[in-house]
């Protein structure tokens, strides 16, 4: 056998992917097709029919672009604030940390060994009424006497925040961890005052992992519909939302399936757009490096 | 029955080809599935399998301290066979689409016995479908003992394909302290200043349509296209404002404990949970009128009608109903549970909220399913309630 493959060696990258793309083919793109399918269907349940109705698309968008427009919104809103917080975590973990690096790290992604679902249904409790924070601005009077944090948009972006700002911290630190500190000492010994080797130096090589995280938070808060449900009202429902009741309640699944392929489109042309703006050909070269 | 004539086995053969079909003990154990059933067959099947499969909704049965059924246990001592019972029953909508797939496919869930809600539209479909075995009622004399007023569901009028589990009252939850006064309006809820932001409605479609009909002085067993256009307008106003905060289904209860709404619809069998740990807290049926609905045992095709009909036939007698109502608390459906409560348990057998007068269950109006099953009126719901 070992001779056989090192006779046929060209075989045996073939052979280590099989796995992955059996994987891929079995769970991604046979139920991709099935997805396809049933999206342009028609009838009503159980009895559905292939017809290529494509109305299902311009119909599912025109019904509810208020949600998709708050989704796009919520998830922006939330990557942002993530980032924003992120970055400096991630350098001073990075740059600071020491031998205590690890166990940040560990504190980063500690809240995950709690179900995500548990740790929304904590920040109803968090955001109550009767709760602490919100006695605690009412007193500051940050917040009227009528005021409430439950309910409202800012509690639904601050849930998506925080449920998915591990991923933003994780290739944020992988980037900053590995800048060659002696680059930043060459440029202050070329008179360069911190801010500028921040800027010229340390933001431009940890770029990648600014892609990375920016994407793995917003792909995921985009689709994104328990936050919304157990921390907003139906004014705050995003598409995830529609997709669920069009799936569960109404049984509408053509729709449904219409909606999720233009969730995935969607997001598809955002990413090609920043990755072109950042320009990915740069990013992965300087993450390879 | 014997493994050669067990139902896995029966599915098994039936896929194999319709050569089957002649054998009269496989036409039997498929529960009634032909007309030429002899007697000689009908008497294989009408043994117990060895274990029954029982799906149920959470918290839904009495439970002893070593969390064991006490109903079910003694009914496995008395046949010599098992339940296994399952509370995987979270949502009508949410089970219906795990089983829709094999069903449609003329494929077992493996389950003898489900409960769904009639309001859901469900079990009627179901029937319409064809996805529901028919009731051994042979097996089942004690059906004698089912509430008159339960006898003729419009979707079911024989109780051919299904039997009450409970049954609850949608109306008012409500607390009293925070309020400052009594309420006994759903009109209260829409519009009063008072209550803005601090109220929920329920996501289920026959409950909030149905209460604000009522207190729109429409009548919810028969909704025509205006007064579902009316009730559909006026929850739109009251979201639209900011009075109702959230649609919701059980979690309205941890909200209203803690204070973060002070009124919503709510289900009477919640609440009587609800007030042990919080007394103060009140239910009512509204003056206009609440809604009442009824979880149903129906037998799933591929089941063991057989079987699940014996099931069905323990839990109505009145001494296992009434040990089940003890823990439960939502309304029965078996005559005489009241008296055999009594006994054990006075304030259970008193409290109107799980044996209601005939003048609350005079209020207590049956959502019109036919309208629960238009998909038109659905999506305009399910779009109001933000998706």
């Amino acid at each position: 056998m070992g001779r056989f493959l090192h006779r046929r060696g060209w075989l045996t990258p073939y052979a280590l992917l099989t796995p992955g793309m059996g994987w891929l083919l079995v769970f991604f793109v046979v139920p991709m097709y099935y997805l396809g399918k049933m999206s342009l269907e028609q009838g009503f349940f159980p009895l559905f029919s292939f017809g290529w109705a494509w109305s299902n698309f311009s119909d599912a968008v025109s019904a509810y672009q208020t949600q998709f427009v708050r989704s796009l919104q919520y998830a922006g809103i939330a990557t942002a604030i993530a980032l924003a917080i992120s970055y400096p975590l991630a350098y001073w973990i990075a740059f600071r940390g020491g031998r205590w690096k690890n166990l940040f790290l560990l504190l980063v992604i500690a809240p995950f060994f709690v179900t995500y679902l548990i740790r929304t249904l904590a920040w109803e409790t968090i955001l109550s009424d009767n709760g602490l924070v919100v006695t605690f601005l009412h007193n500051i009077h940050i917040l009227g006497s009528n005021g409430r944090l439950l309910a409202t948009s800012a509690a639904v972006i601050a849930g998506i925040t925080y449920n998915f700002l591990p991923f933003m911290v994780l290739p944020l630190y992988v980037s900053l961890e590995q800048v060659d500190p002696r680059l930043i000492e060459a440029s202050s010994d070329l008179y360069a005052n911190r801010a500028v080797s921040f800027l010229r130096i340390t933001l431009p090589l940890s770029l990648p992992g600014v892609f990375a995280g920016v994407l793995l938070t917003f792909i995921p808060a985009m689709g994104d519909f328990i936050n919304a449900q157990l921390l907003g009202t139906p004014r705050q429902y995003m598409i995830g939302n529609v997709i669920q009741s069009q799936f569960l309640s109404l049984r509408n699944y053509p729709t449904a399936a219409a909606l999720s392929f233009v969730v995935m489109g969607g997001i598809l042309v955002l990413v090609l757009i920043f990755a072109r703006a950042l320009g990915t050909d740069r990013l992965t070269a300087g993450a390879a490096a | 029955m014997s493994d050669r004539y067990s139902r896995a086995g029966f599915l098994r053969r039936a896929a194999a080809g319709g050569s089957v079909l002649t054998v009269p003990g496989l036409l039997a154990a498929c529960g009634g599935g032909g007309k030429a059933v002899t007697t000689t067959a009908a008497a294989v099947a009408k043994t117990l399998p060895k274990t029954i499969v029982f799906s149920n909704w959470p918290l839904y049965i009495d439970v002893n301290k070593a969390k064991q059924h006490p109903s079910i246990n003694q009914f496995e001592a008395k046949y010599h066979t098992n339940i296994r019972y399952i509370e995987d029953i979270n949502d009508n909508d949410t089970f219906f689409g795990k089983i829709e797939g094999p069903l449609s496919q003329g494929q077992s869930i493996g389950r003898d016995l489900i409960v769904l809600t009639d309001y859901s539209g469900l079990p009627g479909r179901m029937v319409q479908l064809g996805w529901l075995e028919k009731i051994d009622k042979s097996a089942v004399p004690n059906i004698a003992n089912l509430q008159p007023a339960q006898r003729h569901p419009a979707w079911d009028p024989n109780r051919e394909y299904s039997l009450p589990w409970q049954s609850g009252m949608t109306g008012i939850g409500y607390d009293p302290k925070k309020v400052g006064h009594e309420i006994t309006s759903i009109d209260e809820l829409l519009t009063s200043p008072k209550l803005k932001g601090k109220v929920t409605f329920l996501t289920e479609f026959a409950d909030s349509i149905g209460l604000v009909m009522l207190a729109n002085g429409d009548n919810p067993s028969k909704v025509t296209k205006a007064s579902f256009e009316r009730a559909l307008k006026r929850l739109q106003k009251a979201v639209d404002s900011g009075q109702i905060r959230q649609f919701t289904g059980n979690d309205y209860a941890p909200l209203l404990a803690k204070g973060d709404i002070w009124a919503c619809a709510a289900w009477s069998g919640d609440m009587v949970q609800l007030q042990a740990d919080h007394p103060g807290l009140k239910w009512v049926l509204p003056k206009a009128g609440g809604i009442i609905w009824t979880d149903n045992m129906l037998i799933p095709k591929g089941g063991n009608a057989y079987a699940a009909s014996v099931v069905m036939n323990w839990f109505y007698r009145p001494q296992i109903a009434a040990e089940v109502e003890d823990y439960v608390n939502y309304i029965c459906p078996v005559v005489g549970a009241d008296k055999a409560l009594e006994k054990n348990d006075p304030a259970v057998a008193k409290n109107t909220l799980i044996f209601p007068t005939n003048e609350m269950l005079a209020n207590a109006h049956q959502f019109d399913i036919t309208a629960v099953n238009n998909q038109k009126y659905k999506q305009a719901f399910q779009h109001l309630i933000g998706a």
